[in-house]
């Protein structure tokens, strides 16, 4: 890359992407804040910290994931797929990366008490796995609608001894999930850490979650190199709620010569209202702590986003995607319920691999017609997680009862 | 001067009640505005409802919840509040939440509030850092911008949220959301001392204050105590006329 060319830097020192990003919240959590931020660029430089934190990740989490060529789709599409296996961390997703991240800063800060919000219950199920590891009290807030869809979930952050506190309030989802947790964070700042499960929130969450993801990237590009011979791929995708297992996989190829593009879902269609493709249909506003694209009303009131999939469920999106909407060095594109149904029964009866219905959405993304993928190019697919959790929904959908 | 400014020159004790806009009925507004102000509040917080209130506790959630359902609007409420401001000259201050403000537009919005003649903003969600602009844009129209602290706010930062706010600072009373319980008095002495030290205005507090003692004990240690979640579960319990009146009278004895 021409070294004239300024490399992507990104949030300012006040955790502004442009005007997206910021730190929109009650006062009380300001100093909260403000220590996070500093203890997580003491983290960044010490040795130890990342020691630490990359041991975690190796022999807790079962890193590195696999690069994985899926020569049978391939072959049907003619480009090459290539799957970024996190459906192979433990715990069944790219969230557990974050979880021990968060939980190493929440050690150092002498915090006692964990709380977590959680949507397709993946990060509530991470936290509570690195919780548990650390003996440590550990609350999840799960929209009551998504309890119920998601009662494997459910089961396994209480066999880890995690508390789930059902949220009843508003659309008994992921968003309202989030409101709860900010409310108990408000309200026991002094003892609680709050790990937060996507690139959303306050500053620095979403750089610091962005971080501890982006051993995805990382990972990605050396394996590419190693295996192809390949200085870089063509293209890189994933689905996009909050924006996580996305800012993994693509921040480490920003400032490359490297087609970007993150999938929404799009539910029944993003011309009806039941979608939650908030890039595509979103306005600016300021939810749970950052300026960001929202899916809301005329009255700026937060509009219910719908899904099939309990995980992009969410109105808003991590303030650094609309960033890279806004500069154009990510593309944003969109699959709707039907279409992820699709590509979830296609990838698993071609590769044998069961995808989450979230990551079901950036595979739907291979076969749009509007992708423009040329022949023989080289396709990384962030596989963000299994799509174990999802069976029930599946089935259901698919009218079988189990 | 503008009507805020006015009512906290004079060491007189005060009483602030908040009553969410649209709420139990959509014009139900304007009947408990003035019932309040029947009852001896001296000064008025009108809530703007919306969706997710992360400052807020159960009871004042419900009352979003029953005024958004209702169908009110920003654009509704400040037409209720021109029809108050023909019937008293009590302070009255907005309270809310960034997002509908932002839909709005921040310009448009001040101006609306000018016209409707609103005396101070308050948004817990715009803290100091992302504040300046607009604190700055509302004091230009004579609007106080009423910006909040709280028990872990350092000394300094005291100093600097006062200074921009210029009339008045809110207080939060506790580590919390709305109607949450008090602290211990003595913890709580601690705080308004600092605040009281290290503020350049008169400061007001609120968060949990629910009965006359309260009233008359924050007041000997501030310049205001202000009741919400307490008003608004009255409500919701009892929609009879008269309900707000006789509570806040109770409050002011």
């Amino acid at each position: 890359m021409d070294s004239l060319v300024k490399k992507y830097n990104m949030p300012d020192k006040h955790g502004h992407f442009e005007e997206f990003g910021g730190k929109y919240v009650p006062e009380t959590l300001i100093p909260a804040l403000d220590e996070l931020e500093q203890e997580y660029f003491k983290s960044k430089k010490d040795k130890n910290f990342q020691k630490e934190f990359f041991n975690l990740l190796k022999y807790y989490g079962g890193r590195p994931t696999p690069l994985y060529l899926a020569k049978n789709i391939s072959g049907e599409l003619g480009f090459n797929v290539w799957l970024k296996r996190e459906d192979l961390n433990h715990t069944g997703a790219h969230k557990i990366n974050n979880a021990l991240g968060q939980i190493l800063l929440a050690r150092k800060m002498g915090k006692k008490r964990i709380i977590a919000e959680t949507g397709a219950g993946q990060h509530g199920v991470a936290t509570a796995a690195a919780a548990a590891k650390f003996g440590l009290e550990c609350i999840v807030y799960m929209g009551e609608e998504d309890i119920e869809r998601q009662k494997l979930n459910v089961f396994k952050i209480n066999l880890m001894g995690a508390k789930v506190i059902p949220v009843t309030s508003g659309s008994k989802t992921l968003k309202d999930a989030t409101n709860e947790a900010i409310r108990d964070w408000v309200t026991n700042v002094e003892d609680t850490f709050y790990i937060i499960g996507s690139s959303v929130g306050p500053h620095p969450y979403p750089m610091l979650v962005r971080d501890f993801q982006s051993v995805i990237g990382t990972e990605t590009k050396k394996q590419f190199k190693d295996i192809t011979n390949n200085e870089l791929p063509d293209r890189l995708v994933a689905c996009v709620g909050g924006g996580s297992n996305a800012l993994g996989l693509f921040y480490p190829f920003i400032d490359d010569d490297v087609k970007i593009v993150g999938v929404e879902a799009a539910g029944k269609g993003i011309d009806t209202n039941q979608h939650a493709a908030t890039l595509t249909k979103g306005e600016f506003g300021v939810l749970h702590g950052a300026a960001s694209m929202l899916l809301q009303s005329n009255d700026g009131q937060i509009a219910l986003p719908y899904s099939l999939s309990a995980g992009l469920d969410y109105p808003g999106i991590g303030p650094e995607h609309s960033y890279l909407q806004k500069t154009k060095r990510v593309e944003y594109s969109s699959a709707t319920d039907n279409e992820a149904l699709e590509a979830f029964k296609w990838l698993s009866e071609k590769e044998g691999i069961i995808p989450a219905l979230e990551t079901a959405h950036a595979v739907a993304y291979l076969k749009n017609k509007n992708n423009n993928i040329k022949k023989n190019e080289h396709v990384i697919l962030n596989l963000s997680g299994r799509g174990d959790k999802d069976i029930n929904t599946i089935a259901k959908e698919l009218g079988i009862e189990l | 001067m503008n009507r805020i400014k006015q009512l906290f020159s004079n060491d007189s004790k005060k009483l602030i009640v908040f009553i969410t806009a649209g709420f139990p009925e959509k014009d139900s507004t304007k009947d408990l505005v003035l019932e309040a102000i029947k009852g001896g509040a001296d000064m008025i917080e009108i809530g703007i409802p919306f969706s997710d209130p992360q400052a807020d506790g159960p009871v004042i959630q419900e009352a979003n919840e029953i005024a958004l359902k209702n169908g009110i609007t920003l654009l509704e409420i400040f037409e209720q509040v021109k029809d108050i401001r023909r019937q008293t000259d009590v302070p009255i201050a907005l309270m809310g939440y960034y997002n509908p403000i932002l839909k709005m537009g921040t310009m448009d919005f001040i101006k609306k509030c000018k016209d409707a003649e609103i005396d101070g903003v308050i948004l817990p969600d715009l803290p100091l850092d992302e504040s300046v602009e607009f604190c700055n844009n509302l004091k230009d129209k004579n609007i106080s911008p009423i910006l909040l602290v709280a028990p872990n706010t350092a000394e300094k930062r005291i100093k600097k949220i006062s200074k921009l706010a210029g009339d008045l600072i809110y207080a939060v009373s506790i580590l919390g959301i709305t109607g949450n319980d008090l602290s211990s008095k003595n913890n709580l002495e601690n705080y308004l001392a600092k605040v009281k030290e290290n503020s350049e205005t008169p400061f007001m507090v609120g968060f949990g204050i629910s009965s006359n003692d309260d009233v008359e004990w924050f007041n000997s240690f501030s310049n205001g105590a202000v009741v919400g979640s307490a008003v608004i579960k009255k409500v919701l319990k009892d929609r009879k006329k008269g309900v707000v009146e006789n509570f806040v009278k109770s409050l002011k004895k």
